[in-house]
């Protein structure tokens, strides 16, 4: 038969020379490897205290985004809800009343948003499907609690602190906003019955 | 025989009983710590600087785990089995010569708490008791599992039991006694018994290691295949005792090896520096300790560097190649002992 691959190896099933059958010297090799690994460096990292470097675009915590002048950007579409594979988001819609402009940026908004941390399973499919930037995942760590009630995040929680915004430069380059916003593909393009979407092509 | 000297002898049991339960104590952290490191890891280092307070941590809660007695078991016999274990465990270091005497005020004070003419017997009977322990804890807890590990604990010891007598039987040929305080004191200098009797040495340290139950001969309590072998109905310090008597175990065969193979407390050529009998005493305690410490070392080294042996491998191993083995060392030590006598009956 033609080898797939060139890795492939023969078994071999010869007999056993005397010296490896009095199996001493294999364990004297395999005891000067263990023995050198006594003085190698370790892997471990001491977790509360030493952290390991996250890269930029890591998907942690979620952020609710606000907008330049301080005002939420989730108008309670329900797309991440939709495209969440975990089935972790849900939220209920509201009304924007009059004099509530400098709060929320569009008429609707997102009374409550709720995201079950212990089904999030932090793919980034909600950041992805929301069409008002509003939603995204940050290099934050979830916290740890005793009880499953504390893993739901509202909004107080989820919301970024108006004077503290979260950096996300590194995870929405230009590069992503360009194809969040790029007309050619099906998600940017407007619901129509009679034209057909463009299937995502190439820039 | 005066009541100083009971009294003596009662602090002297103290000492080692205590030094015992430490070093036992430290075993267990020490093992962990080692296994971390062979395997590029840090291990315990929570409780107190660099983990030091682990085993106490350890201790408080095997005290304060549930205790679990199987409504099916045999009651007396499930409780006994343990303490069987640890006493058999504790009462081997009575015959390990720790150091020369200490002559204070005239008196001459040996640091061995008996030094029996027929010490190496009596290591021989109490080691063989000491399986009776496993034995009764797994069978008492009628559990499978228990009972397999029970069974499987005592045809390993009485296997390997045969090829480390015979292995001793030619070193008590080469010495010309029974009693650990005489063979200690044989090997001073260079005189060890290593040098003597190498392959000895090396079915001696092979069948401790299956005495001990420790890996690569941890078949009794091999958890892949038996839960936890005899322990497996066992909880809190009961469980923590059976344990605990492993690392006993461990510390006395450490401290029989050096005895018996490696010089004892005798170090070469510290006589030179060292003229005062009272600290060459002390300083033997100090090198006997080594010895054992970089035993119990080599114990733990083994254990994280070798896989445990098949049921089939360790019966082959024992009754194929280390009884044969120790036999021909037998005679070859007997030849060279009548080396004389033979070359006189040729030369006729």
């Amino acid at each position: 038969m033609q080898a797939l691959t060139n890795r492939s190896q023969v078994v071999s099933k010869k007999e056993m020379t005397l010296i490896e059958k009095m199996y001493l010297p294999a364990i004297f090799s395999g005891m000067w490897i263990t023995f050198t690994h006594l003085f190698k460096k370790s892997a471990t990292i001491k977790y509360p205290e030493q952290t390991r470097e996250f890269s930029g675009i890591y998907r942690g915590q979620h952020v609710l985004k606000r907008d330049e002048k301080g005002a939420e950007r989730c108008t309670a579409c329900g797309l991440c809800a939709v495209a969440c594979p975990a089935e972790a988001i849900t939220m209920t819609s509201a009304e924007r009343k009059p004099g509530e402009e400098h709060l929320y940026r569009e008429e609707k908004y997102a009374a409550t948003y709720e995201i079950n941390m212990l089904r999030c399973i932090f793919c980034g499919d909600c950041e992805e499907a929301c069409p008002k930037e509003a939603i995204f995942l940050t290099d934050r760590k979830v916290e740890s609690f005793y009880t499953r009630k504390e893993f739901i995040y509202g909004k107080s929680i989820l919301v970024e602190d108006k004077n503290n915004p979260i950096d996300l430069t590194k995870r929405q380059t230009p590069d992503v906003k360009g194809f969040k916003l790029d007309k050619n593909y099906a998600h940017n393009q407007t619901f129509d019955k009679n034209k057909k979407a463009k299937v995502a092509g190439h820039h | 025989m005066g009541l100083e000297f009971l009294i003596y002898k009662a602090i002297l049991v103290l000492i080692v009983f205590s030094i015992t339960l430490l070093v036992a104590t430290y075993s267990t952290y020490a093992e962990r710590k080692i296994a971390a490191f062979l395997q590029d890891r840090i291990g315990p280092d929570r409780a107190g600087p660099f983990g030091i307070l682990q085993p106490l941590a350890d201790a408080v809660k095997m005290f304060m785990k549930e205790e679990m007695i199987p409504s099916v078991s045999n009651k007396a016999l499930f409780i006994i089995g343990p303490g069987l274990c640890m006493l058999t465990a504790c009462m081997t270091g009575v015959i390990i010569p720790w150091g020369k005497s200490i002559n204070i005020g005239g008196t001459d004070y040996p640091m061995q708490i008996a030094d029996v003419n027929i010490g190496i017997l009596y290591l021989f009977g109490v080691l063989s008791i000491g399986v009776y322990g496993i034995m009764i804890g797994g069978w008492a807890s009628n559990n499978k599992y228990s009972l397999l590990g029970a069974i499987r604990a005592s045809s390993q010891m009485i296997s390997y039991e045969v090829a480390m007598g015979i292995s001793i039987i030619a070193l008590v040929m080469v010495t010309g006694t029974l009693s650990t305080g005489e063979i200690a004191e044989q090997q001073h200098g260079w005189h060890w018994n290593v040098l003597v009797q190498p392959l000895g040495c090396l079915i001696f340290v092979i069948c401790a290691f299956a005495e001990t139950n420790r890996a690569p001969f941890d078949l009794p309590e091999c958890e892949t295949e038996l839960v936890g072998g005899y322990h497996t109905e066992y909880s809190s310090m009961k469980l923590g005792l059976f344990l605990f008597a492993e690392y006993i175990n461990m510390f006395v065969s450490s401290a029989v090896i050096s005895t018996f193979y490696f010089g004892g407390y005798n170090m070469p050529l510290i006589g030179r520096w060292v003229h005062d009998p009272n600290w060459l005493a002390i300083l033997g305690f100090v090198f006997l300790f080594m010895k054992i410490v970089g035993f119990i070392f080599f114990f733990m080294w083994v254990r994280w560097t070798l896989p445990r042996f098949r049921y089939d491998q360790l019966m082959n191993l024992g009754w194929k190649i280390l009884i044969p083995l120790s036999i021909l060392n037998l005679v070859l030590t007997g030849s060279w002992m009548m080396r004389h006598e033979i070359m006189a009956y040729f030369a006729k």
